[in-house]
């Protein structure tokens, strides 16, 4: 019986804490009178349901617990997990070939498809080689700005840009990593948290160079062989040397292409990486550095190739970003962006591929596509963010697949991972 | 020419010698144990010769074969120590991958050589050229430890979920691959049962057939006398004594500091409970 009154005067207290939170943002409600001025409403009965959903779903879980009935989520069999990444390799191909799906859908998909391959650069560095970075937004800038300025100045196009912003961003990222590494964990973030910042101001305020926070305009979009996507059949269309008519649709879908290759192509090479003696080296420094120097593995350098690497895919996606848009500013490359890559990659479970996907589009595809939801969308985005990490708190895909094996491969469970930080 | 000379080592942390005026050498193929009290110094000195600490003074020279030109160990980087010093170690607390396979964690091991055949990672990526012969190898000499090991069974499998002693296994097989011409063990019997105790023996006994040398830290008695070749007495930061085992055994200041006084603690502390 005590039992009972002790789960009561728990819950009690939740909900009362729930009345103070509350309180504010539901009990009352902002409205204009008459003359135009400003009215606050109480509406006791929300606030009432919102207290009592909370004191009753409190009461759930107490109730849950009593009965030691564990709420995990169904651990995705390793089945599903096998056919879920060639099945999506599949939908991720034919998509824009789908006659039913609207022209926005594409542009999500693109959007998606340019967060997963932030999503798998960063899963290089702070997946594999375990170095928590808060400043990846910084590459995508590199990136993005140095396909802009030689755009518009040299008048290269996109396929010579590229290479060279991914070079770029490349350097940028030993540039960076030299003072850095030799910090660990929080250090680390905090100076690579800084980092972006910097590069975001030198942005903002290099007027002269980057246009300041008007941006630049007049970014070329990507061109196939040299033939341009208009809305015009001149010969030197797309559209025009082919003969057919001219739709937006034909841009959509060719853009949606080259993210996809790139993405495709930064996938396959930390797929090869992590079966080489590097990438065991960068787990390897994940699990515990202090052994790798026993070793003999120079860990700053080691370091290095992973900030460089996960670097340059920053900015090909970068300079992906900006011929997508044709149009950039420092407010596209916030700290927002950083927070999102980074919890694309934790909510996916580091180090693995298809998490990332999947936490992509969640993170990128929902609310994009809740924008009917409106207000709420962010409220039950945020939920939903807070539900997954307390069923998973490993990321969806926690298990690792071992680089190379004798017999069958049996993956490793999350308990024996280490999340490296250093 | 011995394997490894240690002249006057010092090593101070701010006012405290941790390490004071050390010299000793570590004969060719022998096993050679450090031992002394809790606090000794013996970690310390462990450090210094594997390249995590740098001596304050004195120098360490390492040669790798009989007319082969010595090389000094505390001029070089820490991670240098193992690739071009060839001097490998082990943890007290066992430093596994835990993650990582057991097999994985012997590929790790031999990250410098395959490294140096991945042609700056381009040949690796597209699997071609020397890195597939270098691969092959790797994997040999990475079974060969298994079966000495005895944990072939278990290659695919986490290595933090292997037991302890299997764990202490795999490190030492896993310092191995590094093709050192010096281990260092830190306490390699800690924690081990007589059995594995004693299969541990056989391991460090073939590891030494082999030719490699061996120097290690430990505590228990028993296997220091039964396994030794040379032992170096350290108290308080000073060598207070250097010899063959039935030399320490019946060395008076040695007992006094350290097998005298703390067998009779240990019993005064048995008949007391």
């Amino acid at each position: 019986m005590s039992r009972l009154a002790d789960m009561l005067k728990d819950a009690g207290v939740v909900a009362f804490f729930a009345l103070l939170v509350f309180a504010p943002f539901i009990g009352v409600q902002l409205g204009s009178n008459l003359r135009g001025a400003l009215t606050l409403a109480p509406t006791p009965m929300t606030l009432a349901v919102a207290v009592a959903v909370v004191f009753c779903a409190r009461l759930a879980v107490l109730t849950l617990a009593q009965h030691r009935a564990a709420v995990t989520l169904p651990r995705m069999p390793v089945r599903v997990q096998d056919y879920l990444a060639p099945a999506m390799l599949v939908l991720g191909v034919v998509l824009p070939f789908l006659p039913f799906l609207p022209n926005a859908y594409i542009d999500t998909a693109t959007l998606i498809l340019i967060y997963v391959m932030l999503g798998w650069g960063l899963n290089i560095v702070v997946g594999l080689a375990g170095l928590l970075d808060l400043g990846y937004v910084a590459f995508y800038a590199v990136g993005a700005y140095s396909f802009a300025l030689l755009a518009t100045n040299f008048d290269l196009s996109f396929w010579e840009c590229l290479p060279i912003a991914g070079i770029l961003a490349a350097c940028w990222g030993i540039f960076l990593g030299f003072p850095v590494l030799r910090l660990r964990g929080d250090y680390l973030a905090i100076v690579t948290l800084a980092f972006g910042e910097i590069i975001r101001l030198v942005i903002t305020n290099w007027v002269s160079l980057t246009g300041g926070p008007n941006g630049i305009l007049g970014i070329p979009h990507p061109t196939l062989f040299g033939l341009k996507f208009t809305m015009s059949a001149d010969p030197g269309t797309f559209a025009g040397f082919f003969h057919i008519d001219p739709t937006p649709r034909q841009h959509l879908t060719f853009l949606y292409y080259i993210i996809l290759a790139l993405a495709l192509i930064t996938n396959w090479v930390t797929l090869r990486l992590r079966k080489q003696p590097l990438g065991r080296a960068w787990e390897a420094l994940r699990e515990d550095e202090i052994a790798c120097r026993s070793l003999g593995i120079n860990v700053r350098n080691t370091k290095l190739t992973a900030f460089a690497i996960g670097a340059m895919f920053g900015g090909f996606a970068g300079s992906f970003f900006a011929t997508r848009e044709g149009f950039i500013s420092p407010d596209s490359f916030v700290f927002m962006e950083s927070a999102t890559v980074l919890s694309i990659v934790v909510l996916g479970g580091a180090g693995s591929q298809l998490g990332v996907v999947l936490a992509a589009i969640v993170m990128a595809g929902v609310p994009a596509l809740m924008q009917s939801l409106q207000i709420y969308r962010m409220l039950i985005f945020g939920l939903a963010l807070v539900a997954i990490m307390v069923f998973k708190p490993r990321g969806f895909i926690a298990q690792r697949r071992p680089s190379v094996t004798l017999g069958a491969t049996k993956r490793i469970g999350a308990e024996f991972i280490s999340q490296g930080r250093g | 020419m011995p394997i490894l000379t240690a002249h006057n080592v010092t090593m101070r942390f701010g006012g405290l010698v941790a390490v004071d005026n050390v010299s000793f050498s570590a004969r060719r193929g022998d096993i050679t144990a450090i031992i002394g009290p809790n606090g000794a110094g013996k970690t310390t000195l462990f450090n210094c010769i594997t390249g995590f600490y740098r001596p304050t003074g004195g120098t360490l020279t390492i040669s790798h074969h009989e007319d082969a030109h010595p090389l000094r160990l505390d001029k070089l980087p820490g991670h240098a120590i193992a690739h071009k010093g060839r001097v490998a170690r082990t943890f007290q607390n066992v430093r596994l991958f835990a993650g990582m396979t057991v097999l994985e964690n012997l590929l790790v091991a031999q990250h410098n050589k395959l490294q140096d055949a991945t042609g700056f990672g381009v040949l690796g990526i597209l699997g071609l050229g020397r890195y597939r012969h270098a691969e092959r190898e790797a994997m040999e000499q990475a079974k060969a430890w298994l079966h000495a090991t005895g944990l072939y069974e278990r290659a695919d499998d986490p290595a933090g979920s292997l037991p302890y002693g299997a764990q202490r296994r795999l490190e030492i097989a896993r310092a191995m691959c590094t093709d050192p011409v010096l281990l260092c063990l830190d306490e390699p019997a800690a924690g081990l049962n007589p059995r594995e105790s004693a299969g541990l023996n056989e391991l460090l006994q073939k590891i030494r057939k082999d030719g490699c040398s061996l120097l290690l830290i430990e505590h228990d008695m028993g296997v220091v006398m039964k396994i030794s070749d040379q032992i170096v007495v350290l108290d308080h930061g000073k060598k207070i004594a250097d010899g063959t085992p039935a030399e320490i055994r019946s060395d008076p200041v040695v007992i006094a500091a350290y097998l005298g006084e703390s067998e009779e603690d240990a019993d005064a502390a048995e008949a007391a409970r």
